[in-house]
């Protein structure tokens, strides 16, 4: 893998305009996604206000934010877990706002989970099955029946399941429960799994979590390599500065529901109301990790 | 492609190697007269109650939802049937026929009914789903109660409450509200029965190992993830729901036609409860456990007999045990480590 | 006036409904479990005391308190060897115990009392007069002792159980189990002795629905308790389960439902009247009337 950095394209970052932290390469492409004065309230709270975003084709982008931002909410409005109370989401300029969840994975959204999510009690090969569903073509008859179509299409499913499982080396795993993995094999499996539903926006909801070091460094350079491969947008929620300074191209901070910032990953670090409500806390550790 | 087959496949044959056996066993051992009365009179509702605890099990095992009101669904089958069987009676000559077209009938009518009350009751979840269940087992257990259907030359009279059929000469009441069916021509046979659980096995089997049946345990799994791969949760709920439903009409049906009368409240809360035990005694998702659950305990409480009023006292002590023994500490440690021992061995 | 009637009836019925369905949702709000043997606690409440008036012909007011301390200990004794092994199996084997006690209650009523119907006598007779009731506009409406006593009843035991689960420190405990049973146990709360409590309290409360519904419906057999125990059960799924104004709510509409639907449209489609009712109310709140919406935390 290359320095990620070489690979990242200086933007100009103008908070206001989103367009903004669409990387040079995407710019002349319409961006995958676009939120606009989204928001959402529980009850009488409001968790997300004026949420304003856009990523570009074959950006990686990132959503931080201390503890109870409202960034994982964030993920659950783009993915209509809950549904927005207020403000559009285009998905590729198109409106989602009669979506399901099961009709935005189909229309190109795929994530992970912060609490990790896997279908435990089958196998991590079902699991990656899965996710290919909908790019399985037989219908329920002729799973019953075992026509020649099951057949086929069930080795077909197989051997894309093994190739996507390869991106994270975890081929021999296909047999095992997905629920007795190990902590970090589980987090890549779902990533995979997302993968499987062929997503042109990828979610990733803390993918290092519980993950050491080498762990996170080689993640890293997993999800450029995901990027480059399917040629698809990222965005992910990550506490872990090293790994979102590391990849992202564009970062977004959340702070009580609402954005604070917006920019490159440089421009981030050197923004005050960021360090002041976020990376204040925390830039002891930061120091460390640089 | 494969040459060792998988954990699934095995365990699938594992289960049909188990019934086939049974089946030739019984047969032979009927054959040679050597089968009590109390057996041979059991063999065809034990079938009945083996498909309803695997079609239980798919709904409660494999789609981990709690269902209620099964024996609802039985109900259906049983009148539908027993309906279809006496229509048929001086058109079809063959026995066996008139079993078969009960069968589908029963499943047919089980299947549109478990999908009438799936689109409420899939809305719902966990104990909620399951009292709307029960709830939907009372009413169709309340409907047949009250239902009176005719035929004569002009085709089905019907009504309900009150018998209010204005039938002509020579037309015969089949549904008799309270009173349930009568006269009952018992055309099921055990060879039929165990047709049907092989049919069923297959069903669930080849269901279970496929696209649809992947993405129902997916949905017990996690619902929310299943979601967010895009599987239409909804429509797989309803499969799985629907194909149970329709299996426990066809169990209804045979378990109707071994007897010469037949009244809705033969297949009450009780029996949904029944078939419920069975399921949970055989292991969730387990086949094989629920057809051996199903089984043994048709039989208990007939080879109890001897105890006679201690009977059912002594099922329900034996219920209780069971269930404390299987999940106490000591036994669940020693049940793990045996499964690990086993699976190292197969490596 | 028949409406009238009806109405009262109704809610008397559904008073008997709310008292035994506190008992399911109390122990379902803390041991998340559905009690399924709560209906059978009912039917030996009734048996008791119907033999503490015939063998014994102790005075009813004590004849009532030996029900309730027989059924305490009997809900207690269940909970113990039946339920408490069980805390950390899954809910299903929970339920399919629950059924075991339950067709274990019944078969033991049907040994020690035979399936022949004992007849309940009318506790709430006028001494002087026998009457058993009041009359109202000139016949045209007619209430029994047994309806009053009955709402009356009700009404006190959840003003009592409101009062207890909101000020004392039991109660206190019991609402700390049902929201999360480990921050319970580590803030020094001993939730067996919790759980056995709430499984004490609703016994009894079965034991005083017992007597009140024998005394209403005069014909006791073994399984008495059982149809009552699914129709409150299901009045506390109504009312939405684990709370307790939702299981009186719940009771007093299943109850006046089921009359009038006996009285307007059919008595044999009464039941299938309130069971479609119910499934309506729980497609429009998915969790009952007064019952909380819990979000799934993704």
């Amino acid at each position: 893998m290359s320095d990620p950095n070489k690979r990242r394209p200086q933007t100009k970052m103008v908070p206001v305009q989103p367009r903004a932290i669409v990387p040079d390469r995407d710019a002349d492409k319409s961006p995958i996604l676009e939120c606009h004065h989204l928001g959402v309230d529980f009850g009488g709270l409001t968790a997300v206000n004026d949420f304003n975003l856009m990523i570009g084709r074959t950006e990686i982008a990132g959503l931080i934010g201390p503890n109870g931002a409202g960034k994982t909410t964030v993920f659950n409005l783009l993915t209509k877990v809950y549904q927005p109370t207020r403000g559009t989401i285009l998905l590729d300029g198109a409106d989602t706002s009669r979506m399901t969840t099961e009709q935005i994975n189909r229309a190109g959204i795929a994530r992970t989970f912060q609490n990790i999510r896997l279908f435990g009690n089958l196998s991590v090969e079902d699991n990656v099955k899965l996710g290919l569903h909908n790019h399985i073509e037989y219908g329920m008859w002729s799973g019953v029946l075992r026509t020649p179509r099951y057949w086929r299409e069930e080795r077909r499913a197989h051997e894309s399941a093994m190739e996507l499982l390869k991106i994270f080396e975890m081929q021999d795993l296909a047999g095992a429960k997905a629920g007795s993995l190990p902590y970090g094999a589980q987090r890549r499996l779902e990533i995979v799994r997302a993968l499987a539903t062929n997503p042109s926006l990828l979610l990733l909801d803390e993918p290092a979590a519980g993950m050491n070091p080498s762990e996170t460094a080689e993640l890293m350079d997993n999800i450029v390599r995901i990027r480059d491969l399917f040629q698809i947008a990222v965005m992910l929620i990550e506490h872990d500065m090293s790994l979102v300074m590391g990849i992202c191209e564009g970062i977004c901070v959340l702070n009580f529901g609402q954005v604070i910032a917006k920019g490159t990953p440089d421009e981030i670090k050197s923004d005050l109301v960021v360090i002041e409500a976020y990376l204040g806390r925390k830039d002891k550790k930061q120091k460390e990790a640089e | 492609m494969k040459n060792k087959l998988s954990k699934a496949s095995r365990r699938a044959f594992l289960t049909c190697a188990v019934v086939v056996a049974a089946f030739v066993a019984l047969q032979s051992l009927a054959s040679a007269g050597a089968m009590s009365s109390m057996l041979r009179g059991l063999l065809v509702p034990i079938c009945a109650y083996v498909v309803m605890a695997i079609s239980l099990n798919l709904t409660v095992g494999v789609l981990g939802e709690l269902s209620l009101g099964h024996a609802g669904f039985m109900s259906v089958g049983a009148f539908t049937g027993v309906t279809a069987a006496a229509a048929l009676q001086n058109l079809v000559a063959s026995k066996e026929l008139r079993l078969i077209a009960a069968l589908l009938v029963g499943a047919i009518f089980a299947g549109i009914v478990g999908f009438l009350v799936g689109i409420p009751v899939l809305r719902l979840n966990g104990d909620y789903l399951a009292i709307v269940t029960l709830a939907f087992g009372e009413i169709i257990k309340s409907v047949f109660n009250n239902l009176y259907l005719g035929l004569d030359g002009h085709g089905f009279h019907l009504s309900l409450l009150d018998n209010k059929l204005r039938m002509e000469e020579g037309g015969r009441l089949i549904i008799g509200g309270p009173m349930g069916v009568g006269g009952i021509q018992k055309i099921a046979n055990f060879a039929t029965g165990f047709a049907l659980i092989m049919l069923c096995l297959v069903v669930i089997f080849n269901l279970v190992n496929s696209r649809a049946g992947r993405a129902i345990m997916a949905i017990r799994d996690n619902r929310i993830a299943a979601e967010s791969v895009g599987i239409p949760v909804t429509k797989y709920k309803m499969t799985a729901f629907v194909t149970s439903a329709a299996m426990a009409g066809a169990a209804g049906a045979l378990f109707a036609l071994n007897f010469s009368t037949i009244v809705a409240n033969k297949f009450d809360f009780n029996t949904s409860i029944l078939v419920l035990v069975f399921v949970v005694l055989g292991g969730l998702g387990n086949m094989l456990g629920s057809i051996v659950a199903a089984a043994a305990l048709t039989v208990l409480p007939e080879a109890l007999r001897q105890f006679a009023d201690y009977r059912m006292l002594v099922y329900a002590i034996v219920l209780i045990a069971v269930m404390l023994l299987r999940n106490s500490p000591g036994i669940r440690a020693f049940t793990e480590r045996a499964r690990i021992r086993k699976g190292g061995e197969a490596e | 006036m028949s409406f009238l009637n009806s109405l009262i009836s109704g809610i008397s019925l559904g008073s008997i409904y709310a008292i035994i369905a506190l008992g399911y949702t109390m122990v379902y709000g803390i041991a998340k479990m559905l009690n399924f043997a709560h209906g059978d606690v009912i039917m030996v409440g009734a048996y008791v005391c119907f033999f503490a008036v015939s063998r014994f012909s102790l005075p009813p007011l004590l004849d009532v308190l030996l029900a309730v301390v027989v059924c305490t200990c009997l809900g207690m004794t269940i909970e113990k060897l039946a339920y408490a092994p069980l805390r950390a199996a899954p809910s299903l084997a929970v339920l399919i115990t629950a059924i075991g006690v339950s067709y274990f209650l019944q078969n033991a009523a049907l040994l020690l009392w035979t399936p022949n119907p004992k007849v309940f006598p009318n506790f709430f007779t006028h001494k002087a007069t026998g009457q058993t009731g009041v009359v109202l506009f000139d016949g045209a409406l007619r209430v029994s002792y047994v309806t009053l006593v009955t709402i009356l009843v009700c009404l006190a035991i959840m003003a009592v159980l409101t009062v207890f689960i909101s000020n004392s420190k039991l109660g206190k405990a019991m609402r700390a189990v049902s929201e999360d049973k480990d921050a319970a146990r580590l803030m020094g709360i001993n939730v067996n002795t919790t759980i056995s409590a709430t499984f004490a309290i609703g016994s009894g409360l079965a034991a005083i629905a017992g007597v009140l519904l024998c005394s209403a419906y005069p014909t006791l057999v073994p399984t008495t308790g059982s149809m009552p125990g699914i129709k409150a059960f299901t009045a506390a799924v109504f009312g939405g389960i684990g709370s307790i104004p939702g299981a009186l709510l719940g009771g007093l509409m299943l109850g006046v439902i089921e009359i009038l639907a006996k009285a307007y449209i059919s008595t044999q489609l009464s039941d299938a009247v309130v069971f479609g009712v119910l499934i309506v109310v729980l497609l429009v709140k998915p969790t009952g009337l007064l019952g909380k919406v819990v979000r799934e935390k993704v």
